[in-house]
């Protein structure tokens, strides 16, 4: 399932979020089975599924790591639910120093933001990077998915952050 | 927008012919129903003009009594008198004694759950609401002068795929059709939303008799949109009672046994008294019991020390509400305050506290979720063709299947929007393995014990393989209602296996049919001639349907295709003619299998239409 497609958007890892939305809401008013509360069983059973594929695409295109996955996957390797070890020394260097720095500050609250403000802007040169990986047809598939893999991480370690942050405000 | 449904200017047969469908509220203290009259949903009262049905049954001589009479009686006959049943949906006996030790129900423990024993006959959860919803039907359709087309139904956003299962249930052992099952708060957000037109965030709090849910929801351009849902099962008003009798109970040193016999008397008493503290600051008062007289007099602030922990537990859940929809507190643009027990002061006050405005009241909080589900209940029945609105939906709780170790594997989180199908792979564990077992389980913990178990069943027939070399595909599908359908697959083999989940807490399919064809057998010529009726009608409005698609579409098929299809419609249109039930039943599902593939075409057809005329509009 080409996801992209269904919504007719272009495949690419930068996405109009506005435009997503509104696809989303006509696909919706197009399939949700409300909308065919009294149609036959089959045809039931058609929006059904077929809505169900709309809610799964909404949610894969959403979030651009999901997004990315699946624009490799379009481009024939499948990373999902795997279990695989980095052989990046340098990005391993970095991961930890960064959970190091997350122990050290886990009760400054000032500290911790401004951690996560440096982790967003990692992110997003991050997601630049990927980018222009995929829009270069020569792009090594093994390459784009180690980019994902640290993005995957480094997503990881940013929920931790929040979570620690979550864990302050709750005394 | 139904797809197939065009039909020739002239032909159907009452164009504009308003369809019967009703919103019902089952509510775990009050029951209603509510209908829209001349464009304005309404509830429909009783002969004394009583909106609320109290969800109290008593059962006795062989009789039933339902609503006031039978809350009226409940203080001399507690056994056979149920009341709030609703909580009951879906558990087993030991849930139920674990959080309620102190009813006076005798429980009997059954294949399928739990029943209870009442003027000598035991009837389950499911059969007592049914008494409840039936009730209801009749009133409505006494009210209306005519039968129902359909009902929505609502249930607490917090209800798992065992309780919506056994309310979808109840309503059919009612003899209602169910449109939707709609969660509580998205009702009531529906009969705000339609009346003042608001778009951005909202927050519904709904602290019912019995239950207590939280959900954040997005209104955009016609389409409501539910962020997520939290709450409590189990946490409602009626701890506020519970509460205060502790109270009593304990200041007077009350013996159990005192405790026990006059519980129900006392539960009234407080319930009162709860009451009388929503516009007063203390209120004094004696109680008799046995010949002695206690002071049960209760002073505000003192119910307000006493429910804290409570109210509190409900801000915690609207925190993590805010929370798994990503936006906080301040974004919320609205609150809307549902169930009888968001008139207690320090209730509204709390919530107002947390989301720093002031909580929306205008509306009935007993009645604005039968209301809002009156109002879907239309626009799903057809009434409302050119009504733009949707309801988004999500999965209340995680889904998720056991694996090695007694551990949850999450197959779809909670808040997922729903209808949604997810499937996973699994393998074998040992060498030549030709079983697998399935269990389903909701919930939030990583414990299989921690979670609910919804459905075991087995996959038998997997070829010998070595460990780890059978591909066993696992797909989970949930309907708009939150139900779901399971089917595990050897991908090599093909071999299948499915369930519809139901059995842990709910009812057989077969033991639903068994009750409804009891209810009716006294009536049975006159059902028989109604289901053949029924299927006349159903093959008419299946060929008619073909006929209008196939003079916009024909060209999606190719000519063998077109003439196969022809050819099971003839058949049909024949069939139909005569007296057989199955027989026009059998056509209409060989009429249904040999347009599938166009019934889907024309669905992808539209959808490109649609997405391609959105994009020139955006230029």
């Amino acid at each position: 399932m080409n996801y992209f497609s269904l919504f007719n958007l272009p495949e690419t890892l930068t996405l109009d979020t506005h435009v997503l939305a509104s696809s989303y809401q006509t696909l919706q008013k197009l399939t949700h089975p409300d909308k065919f509360a009294t149609a036959s069983a089959q045809e039931q059973r058609i929006a059904m599924q077929k809505n169900a594929q709309v809610n799964d695409g909404y949610s894969v295109l959403k979030h651009p790591l999901s997004r990315a996955q699946h624009l490799l996957s379009l481009r024939g390797l499948v990373i999902d639910h795997e279990q695989h070890t980095l052989g990046d020394p340098e990005f391993l260097m970095q991961q930890m120093e960064w959970r190091e720095t997350l122990e050290e500050i886990s009760s400054d609250e000032a500290a911790l933001e401004e951690m996560q403000t440096e982790i967003q802007a990692n992110i997003k040169d991050k997601l630049t990077g990927l980018a222009s990986l995929f829009e270069d047809e020569h792009s090594n598939n093994e390459d784009i998915a180690n980019e994902i893999r640290k993005l995957t991480f480094i997503y990881k370690f940013s929920a931790q952050i929040d979570a620690q942050l979550d864990k302050l405000d709750d005394f | 927008m139904a797809l197939l449904q065009i039909a020739e200017p002239g032909q159907s047969a009452a164009p504009h012919q308003r369809k019967l469908a009703v919103g019902i509220d089952l509510g775990t203290t009050n029951s209603l129903v509510a209908t829209v009259r001349s464009g304005q949903p309404q509830t429909l009262p009783d002969s004394e003009g009583r909106a609320l049905l109290p969800s109290v049954v008593r059962y006795h001589g062989g009789e039933k009594t339902i609503g006031y009479p039978a809350q009226a009686e409940a203080n001399q006959d507690p056994v056979n008198t149920i009341v709030s049943v609703k909580r009951f949906m879906g558990k087993s006996q030991d849930e139920i004694l674990a959080t309620w030790p102190n009813l006076p129900y005798h429980f009997v423990q059954q294949s399928h759950g739990v029943a209870l024993l009442a003027d000598g006959k035991s009837r389950n959860p499911v059969e007592i609401s049914a008494d409840i919803l039936r009730h209801l039907r009749d009133r409505a359709e006494a009210s209306l002068g005519d039968e129902l087309t359909g009902a929505v139904i609502t249930v607490p956003a917090y209800f798992d795929d065992a309780q919506r299962q056994s309310t979808k249930d109840a309503a059919k052992l009612a003899g209602l059709h169910v449109l939707r099952l709609l969660n509580e708060p998205t009702a009531a957000a529906i009969a705000y939303g339609l009346d003042s037109g608001q778009e951005g965030l909202i927050a519904v709090y709904d602290l019912g008799g019995g239950t207590f849910d939280i959900s954040i929801l997005r209104l955009h351009k016609g389409v409501f949109e539910v962020l997520s849902t939290g709450g409590n099962a189990s946490l409602g008003g009626d701890d506020f009672d519970h509460a205060i009798v502790h109270h009593w109970t304990t200041r007077w040193g009350l013996s159990e046994s005192l405790q026990k016999a006059h519980y129900r008397r006392l539960v009234s008493l407080a319930k009162a008294t709860k009451q009388a503290l929503s516009d007063g600051q203390s209120i004094t008062q004696t109680i008799e019991l046995d010949g002695q007289s206690f002071d049960a007099s209760l002073e505000r602030t003192e119910f307000d020390d006493l429910i804290t922990p409570l109210v509190k537990q409900t801000v915690k859940a609207c925190r993590r509400a805010l929370k798994d929809a990503e936006v906080s507190a301040d974004e919320v643009l609205a609150v809307v305050m549902v169930g009888g027990s968001t008139r207690v002061p320090l209730v509204r006050e709390q919530v107002g506290a947390f989301f720093g405005q002031e909580p929306l009241t205008s509306i009935d909080p007993d009645q604005v979720v039968a209301l809002g589900a009156a109002s879907q209940a239309d626009i799903l029945a057809g009434n409302k063709p050119d009504n733009e609105m949707l309801l988004l939906d999500v999965l209340p709780l995680s889904l998720g299947i056991e694996t090695m170790g007694g551990l949850v594997e999450k197959i779809i989180p909670r808040n997922t929007t729903i209808p949604v199908a997810k499937a996973q792979e699994f393998t074998t564990f040992k060498d030549g393995q030709t079983a697998m077992m399935v269990h389903v389980l909701q919930g939030e913990r990583e414990l299989v014990d921690d979670c609910r178990s919804l459905a075991k069943f087995t996959l038998t027939g997997i070829p010998p393989m070595t460990a780890g070399a059978a591909h066993i595909r696992v797909t989970f599908q949930v309907d708009a209602d939150g139900l779901l359908n399971v089917t595990a697959q050897e991908k090599s083999t093909g071999v299948q296996a499915e369930i519809q989940v139901k059995p842990s807490f709910g009812l057989a399919e077969e033991q639903i049919a068994q009750m409804l064809k009891a209810s009716m057998a006294n009536a049975k010529d006159d059902m028989q001639q109604r289901m053949l009726k029924e299927q006349q009608v159903e093959a008419a409005r299946v060929l008619e349907a073909l006929e209008a698609a196939l003079d916009e579409h024909r060209g999606l098929l190719s000519e063998e295709e077109f003439a196969q299809l022809r050819q099971s419609m003839d058949t049909l249109a024949h069939v139909a003619q005569e007296q057989s039930t199955d027989a026009i039943k059998e056509h209409i599902e060989i009429v249904d299998n040999a347009s599938q593939a166009f019934a889907a075409r024309r669905m992808d057809i539209s959808i490109q239409q649609a997405l391609a005329g959105k994009q020139v509009q955006d230029i």
